[in-house]
């Protein structure tokens, strides 16, 4: 391509806008692959038993409302995929917990995978998967 | 101690022995990451919750480990088997040593 | 912090022109169909025809109505709604004594259930002592420094701001009704030509986004109209209570243009202007937004 005046303002203007939003360093997919390893040992995971659920479309990343429910788990730990650590909350059921679930308000630094993964009273794991797009607001005041 | 720090619990007054009940904490704090700089440029030290516990006549419902990730203010809801009278104690840990509680009673009928 | 890297490289025309392609994007919904009740016994108005003195709304439609599922959600219960939190805070200020007069506000408002309810609703209004038009938070710092004798609080601090949704809590689920006319009538008036009126960088006015773009997303927000009931507001953005001069300075700012001061002259009059758009409409506070 030939490089007129125009089009190197294109592409600088494309390089300037990769570097004008003020993101983190992000997790890579081996710091939440390691994360997970660190819980289950290596361990395979299952699908099924537990249910996560997250907005489809977060209003603001700061405070998006999360549950989850695994009938029978011991714990169940959440992971943000590209938040700066993927570690955000475990939740350690006792003896008197009425049900294996519970809700809060996580950070999430962009669009990405939630993943929960819990631990059975077997020891065995399962994992459950949301993805979340979170949105940068028009105006902010 | 962080100051402005107050917890808040939802419990039902009363209950049937063996129902299970819904529980709501929320306690005001700002869950400073660690991650944001301040107008000179500078990291803002790291102070948050990092654990909750909610134990009911001494025995233990639910424990949470938080990390930063977790939004300013934490809310909590979960569930609860009462299978007496008794009282729920709610404990959070902040990161510099304070240690917020208070505690719920119910009446079983 | 975008805006002037974006200038280098594109030039004022290319951004006022971006500002104003990414606000006529057509909004996928209209205000979401909902109706807002809150601890399963209070219903609230979120929808009104506006008075005849609004000409340039044909609906006037609270700010929840534009806001995604979850977070109107955590506006239905006082426990879910995290400003309620900073209510109780303001509960025990109200209840603390303060300054030399040995006072609290208790101790001559009494409770703030009874001595409080229906203030909010037709605030900002024409103080006779004061000889202006008056806000909330110029009455609390009015009491404090002449009665109490305590120190005035920041405008948009955080003591003032819990203190307005203690306040505004009392006037929950009645209409705003702000008078726009009697001693008021000019400082409406200089609020409405505020409103109209483009200025800054971007050449917007409150009403290029807010009456001729609501509904419609700015970015990926769905922009409101604006309205004020809802104040002071949880904003999940900043994990706090946000008051209503706060909001106005952010959002002049953000067109690029000269901001005001808290409690200046010229806010008290946009405030008193911006909440008769809203005469109607159930005072919420506090609210949750994004």
């Amino acid at each position: 391509m030939e490089l007129t005046r125009r089009n190197a303002l294109a592409l600088g203007a494309g390089a300037f806008a990769a570097t004008l939003l003020p993101l983190p360093a992000l997790a890579t997919p081996e710091a939440t692959q390691e994360a997970i390893a660190a819980l289950t040992g290596g361990a395979d995971m299952g699908e099924g038993g537990i249910t996560l659920t997250a907005p489809e479309i977060a209003e603001n990343g700061n405070t998006v409302p999360i549950s989850v429910d695994a009938p029978g788990a011991t714990e169940i730990t959440i992971l943000a995929s590209a938040n700066p650590d993927p570690k955000v909350i475990t939740f350690k059921f006792g003896p008197l917990a009425g049900a294996q679930s519970a809700s809060t308000r996580i950070r999430l630094a962009g669009t990405q995978d939630v993943i929960a993964v819990a631990k059975m009273a077997d020891g065995s794991f399962v994992k459950a998967s949301s993805a979340v797009k979170v949105t940068i607001g028009g105006c902010g005041g | 101690m962080a100051s402005g720090v107050k917890p808040r619990v939802k419990v039902p007054k009363t209950a049937a022995a063996g129902d299970v009940i819904t529980i709501k904490t929320l306690i005001s704090h700002k869950m400073e990451s660690g991650r944001r700089k301040d107008k000179k440029g500078e990291l803002i030290p790291r102070e948050i919750i990092n654990r909750f516990t909610c134990e009911f006549n001494g025995q233990s419902v639910l424990e949470v480990i938080l990390e930063p990730a977790v939004s300013t203010n934490p809310y909590f809801e979960f569930q609860a088997k009462v299978p007496e009278s008794g009282e729920f104690k709610f404990t959070w840990y902040d990161d510099d040593g304070s240690v917020y509680d208070t505690s719920k009673s119910i009446k079983v009928s | 912090m975008i805006f002037s890297s974006l200038k280098k490289t594109m030039g004022l025309a290319s951004i006022a022109a971006l500002a104003l392609g990414a606000v006529v994007a057509r909004a996928e919904q209209a205000p979401k169909d909902a109706t807002l009740v809150i601890n399963g016994d209070t219903k609230l108005v979120t929808h009104v025809k506006p008075p005849s003195y609004i000409p340039g709304l044909s609906d006037a439609y609270s700010g929840w109505r534009f806001r995604a599922t979850e977070t109107q959600a955590l506006e239905t219960d006082d426990f879910d709604n995290p400003g309620m939190i900073f209510v109780d805070q303001a509960k025990d200020t109200w209840n603390a004594v303060d300054g030399t007069e040995g006072k609290s506000c208790a101790s001559c408002h009494g409770a703030p259930e009874e001595s409080m309810k229906g203030v909010r609703a037709s605030y900002p209004k024409w103080d006779p002592a004061m000889g202006k038009v008056a806000t909330i938070e110029m009455e609390v710092n009015n009491c404090r420094t002449t009665r109490m004798g305590a120190k005035a609080w920041k405008y948009t601090g955080k003591d003032m701001t819990d203190m307005s949704a203690l306040i505004t809590l009392q006037s929950r689920g009645m209409p705003v009704d702000v008078a726009v006319n009697g001693p008021a009538k000019s400082t409406w008036e200089h609020g409405k030509e505020m409103y109209y009126t483009r200025t800054g960088q971007l050449e917007l006015s409150c009403a290029s986004c807010h009456e001729d773009h609501y509904g419609d997303l700015i970015r990926a927000e769905i922009l409101s109209q604006g309205q004020i009931n809802g104040f002071p507001t949880y904003r999940l953005k900043n994990g706090k209570l946000n008051s209503i001069h706060a909001r106005f300075k952010g959002c002049v700012r953000d067109t690029r243009a000269e901001t005001y001061k808290p409690g200046s002259a010229d806010f008290v009059a946009l405030e008193l202007y911006v909440a008769s758009r809203g005469n109607g409409l159930s005072v919420e506070g506090p609210s949750v937004r994004n």
